[in-house]
């Protein structure tokens, strides 16, 4: 389809991008040129370099790394058009976005909808800037894909609640300064006594104990709470509110896992470039193993139609308003073809690809294996491939119970 | 399940025993921790030697029981589901080299000490990280083997080599000329790249044209039997907790999609069986091996693979965590999937031997 653009907006959009690219020439560190954002994930603790500090004060200082956010809490208040110029000048001078986790990603847009003024001006300029990282309290040992049977208890003390209970994979809770929780404030509705609040991770008696992963690293806990004190203004919505703001912030997390961003980011690389390497090429430059061949052609026509399908669910959204049950589907395509990826990536290099240490190995060999590993983890957190089928099954396509 | 005669049936209760009492996942975990290059316990493979695992397939005037390729399956099926880590297959592999190609003197040199685990030894053929039996350039010239092998399994706790040269396999004994370095693989077992710098090189002059062939065939379906263990464990276990696990009220192994996956791979595991039970009968009848080892390994390959991934997806968060176990079987299978050829090797090798 073609667009017809007005003059003025091209104009516009030409000046908005010229003041990125002097940004960039102003401010982005020559020696972070190509790295990712070692501290967007929540992988690892926050030391930075001076570089890294000052490449993200600049960043987080125009809210550029939130460019849509309202200006008012910090954000950018960029239109969709411009943020994406960002993106592109970004891209193209080998700069990350040194603005994330799970602020960005699902705590930043739940609260922007569903916080107080107070809240919103507490808590998003903060993470605008990169200053602050939130971790997830919603998983318990009892309550996983059924999470409405948490137990994690807050009881009303007046002006502020006591929590007691238990949390568990708590990704990065080791390095969180604050956790958004969905805790329970009645024990006699299991949907209705659900309250989402936001928790010090360093008040007294919180406690994490790190699990390691069979990737080999430890990037999740388990989270206890002993007789916490949280105040009433960290209570966000109302009291039972929470089941309703807590499904909206995994909508969140769902198109966040299943991709946009992290995906797109690793098209550049073509599986067949990388089976060319590795493997043998005949006359006329084919890849030899024609088994191996067949298989990544079929990953990559099947990936190409995931990555449309997003677009088009992104422009379809955006006429209705924002993240929506698409997200599951999203979410079950994506991780699942990131898990194929991994798999194929594994195939092409036969046991090269299966490095566990050791210098005989790349660090880019090294880091897929352990990301092959973490990947399995996609199709279970944020809502699991099973979870979001029944999802798809009951609301999208009314294929109700039979009770 | 093939159908066993007395012998068998009391090999195989053996196994289970001592893999479920003696060699429980613990004792890899141990093996893990230890560090130690050969990454298995010396003391429990002189038991299992003594209990005559290591003889299984070796004649019995060599110091073996002669019982075949199905009882010594067996035996490495228990294994597999503990993940024992032990040179047993690798030493077993290589015997059966030695009793396809060995003239008489080197029978009896080798075969007895290999049957009562004094002497561990394992198959070197692959000169790249993808199986390939037809790009070898190792080379033999005035007895001595100049060539380089990738990622050879249980190549630290091994005293011979059965090395695959251009023109034949030949015995190499460590020391002289051999050197080793460690490839640390996600599974934590031993593998090395060896390198072979004019070591002494003794010819298995017997077997004929086949003998390579016919030896991989024996390493095809003696790794798919391990793996045959693996699957049984990682369906079983998952299969226990999905009928303990509460969610919404109700046990997981209530819901529907839950039960319709598992009876997919109850099936799938149902054809792996037999297609490895029949690769390892054939090895034994001396018929249509070739093609019953190609089956029985890309069987062994395609169901372990979906398994694995299974029953990780299936016991959520817990499965992802190193305290659990499932994540080893995981990280085992796709060493295995590639050992002797992955599933495209194996998918071209059916349809070359099918002539089409
Ligand atoms: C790496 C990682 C990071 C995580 N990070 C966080 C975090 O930061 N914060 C947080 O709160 N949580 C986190 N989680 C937890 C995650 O959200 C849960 O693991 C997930 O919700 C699944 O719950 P569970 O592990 O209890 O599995 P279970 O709910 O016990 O599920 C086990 C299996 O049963 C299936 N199943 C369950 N119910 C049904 C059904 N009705 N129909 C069909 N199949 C079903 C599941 O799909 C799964 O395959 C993380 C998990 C992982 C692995």
């Amino acid at each position: 389809m073609a667009t017809q653009l007005e003059p003025d907006i091209h104009a516009d959009e030409d000046a908005f991008r010229t003041e990125v690219q002097q940004f960039l020439a102003a401010n982005f560190p020559d020696e972070l040129k190509n790295k990712g954002n070692a501290l967007a994930g929540v992988d690892g603790p926050t030391d930075e370099t001076p570089a890294q500090k000052a490449w993200r004060e600049a960043v987080g200082e125009r809210g550029w790394g939130t460019p849509t956010w309202p200006k008012q809490y910090g954000g950018g208040g960029l239109t969709k058009a411009q943020a994406k110029i960002i993106d592109q000048e970004f891209a193209k001078a080998g700069a990350y976005n040194p603005i994330g986790g799970m602020g960005v990603m699902m705590f930043g847009p739940t609260l922007l909808e569903y916080g107080s003024e107070e809240q919103k001006m507490e808590h998003i300029p903060p993470i605008c800037r990169g200053e602050i990282r939130w971790c997830q309290g919603y998983s318990e040992p009892n309550a996983g894909s059924d999470l409405a049977n948490l137990q994690t208890f807050a009881e009303d003390k007046g002006d502020h609640y006591i929590v007691n209970g238990q949390k568990t994979w708590t990704s990065g809770g080791q390095w969180a300064d604050k956790c958004f929780a969905i805790v329970r404030t009645d024990k006699s509705d299991k949907h209705r006594g659900i309250s989402f609040m936001l928790i010090d991770m360093d008040a007294p008696g919180v406690e994490v104990r790190p699990i390691t992963m069979i990737s080999g690293t430890s990037p999740f806990c388990e989270t206890f709470f002993d007789n916490v004190k949280v105040p009433k203004e960290n209570l966000v919505g109302e009291e039972g509110q929470g089941w309703t703001i807590g499904k909206r912030l995994l909508q969140h997390e769902r198109t966040n896992i299943s991709g946009g961003g992290r995906l797109a980011s690793m098209m550049g690389q073509s599986l067949g470039d990388i089976a060319k390497k590795y493997g043998e090429t005949d006359a006329a430059g084919e890849l030899a193993d024609k088994v191996l061949r067949d298989k990544i052609a079929d990953f990559e026509i099947r990936w190409n139609s995931f990555l449309l399908t997003a677009r088009r669910a992104v422009e379809e959204s955006k006429a209705q308003g924002g993240v929506s049950e698409i997200s599951s589907v999203l979410k079950k395509l994506g991780t699942k073809l990131s898990q194929e990826r991994s798999e194929l990536l594994i195939e092409i290099r036969g046991l090269q690809g299966l490095g566990w240490e050791g210098e005989e190995f790349t660090d880019g060999e090294l880091e897929a294996v352990r990301g092959w590993l973490f990947g399995k983890a996609t199709t279970i957190y944020g809502g699991s491939t099973e979870i979001q089928n029944n999802i798809i099954a009951k609301r999208v396509l009314g294929m109700l119970d039979h009770q | 399940m093939a159908v066993l005669n007395e012998e068998q049936e009391m090999l195989r209760d053996m196994a289970r025993d001592w893999a479920t009492n003696e060699s429980p996942v613990t004792e890899f975990r141990k093996v893990r921790a230890n560090g130690e290059p050969h990454a298995y316990n010396k003391d429990a493979y002189a038991t299992m030697a003594e209990m005559g695992w290591a003889g299984v397939i070796i004649p019995e005037d060599h110091g073996g029981s002669d019982f075949g390729f199905l009882s010594a399956g067996l035996v490495v099926e228990e294994l597999g589901k503990t993940l024992t880590a032990s040179p047993l297959i690798a030493t077993t592999i290589a015997a059966s080299a030695i009793v396809l190609g060995g003239s008489d003197e080197q029978k009896a040199k080798w075969l007895p000490k290999l049957a009562s685990g004094e002497t561990v030894a394992t198959l070197a053929v692959d000169e790249s990280a993808h199986h390939d039996p037809s790009a070898i350039e190792a080379s033999v010239s005035g007895g001595k083997l100049t060539g380089k092998k990738a990622f050879v399994h249980e190549a630290h706790g091994a005293d011979l080599f059965v090395v695959a040269a251009k023109d034949g396999l030949y015995l190499v004994e460590k020391g002289d000329g051999v050197s080793l370095t460690t490839r640390k693989l996600t599974d934590q077992r031993s593998h090395a790249d060896v390198n072979f710098d004019g070591a002494a090189a003794d010819k298995l002059e017997g077997g004929g044209d086949s003998l390579l062939d016919d030896v991989l065939d024996r390493a095809r379906v003696l790794t798919a039997a391990e793996m045959l263990g693996m699957a049984q464990q990682v369906f079983d276990t998952t299969l226990d907790y999905l009928k303990q696990r509460v969610q919404f009220n109700q046990v997981l192994a209530t819901f529907q999609a839950l039960q319709h996956r598992m009876a997919d791979l109850f099936a799938d595991l149902a054809q792996m069986r037999s297609a490895v039970e029949a690769g390892l009968q054939a090895v034994d009848g001396g018929f249509g091996v070739a093609r019953a080892a190609t089956i029985a390994k890309a069987e062994a390959n395609r169901v372990l693979h979906t398994i694995s991934n299974q029953g990780i997806q299936l016991h959520g968060g817990i499965g992802m965590t190193d305290e659990y176990d499932v994540g080893f079987y995981l990280k085992r299978a796709r060493v295995l999937e590639s050992a002797w050829g992955s599933s495209s090797y194996l998918k071209d090798r059916y349809a070359k031997l099918a002539s089409y």
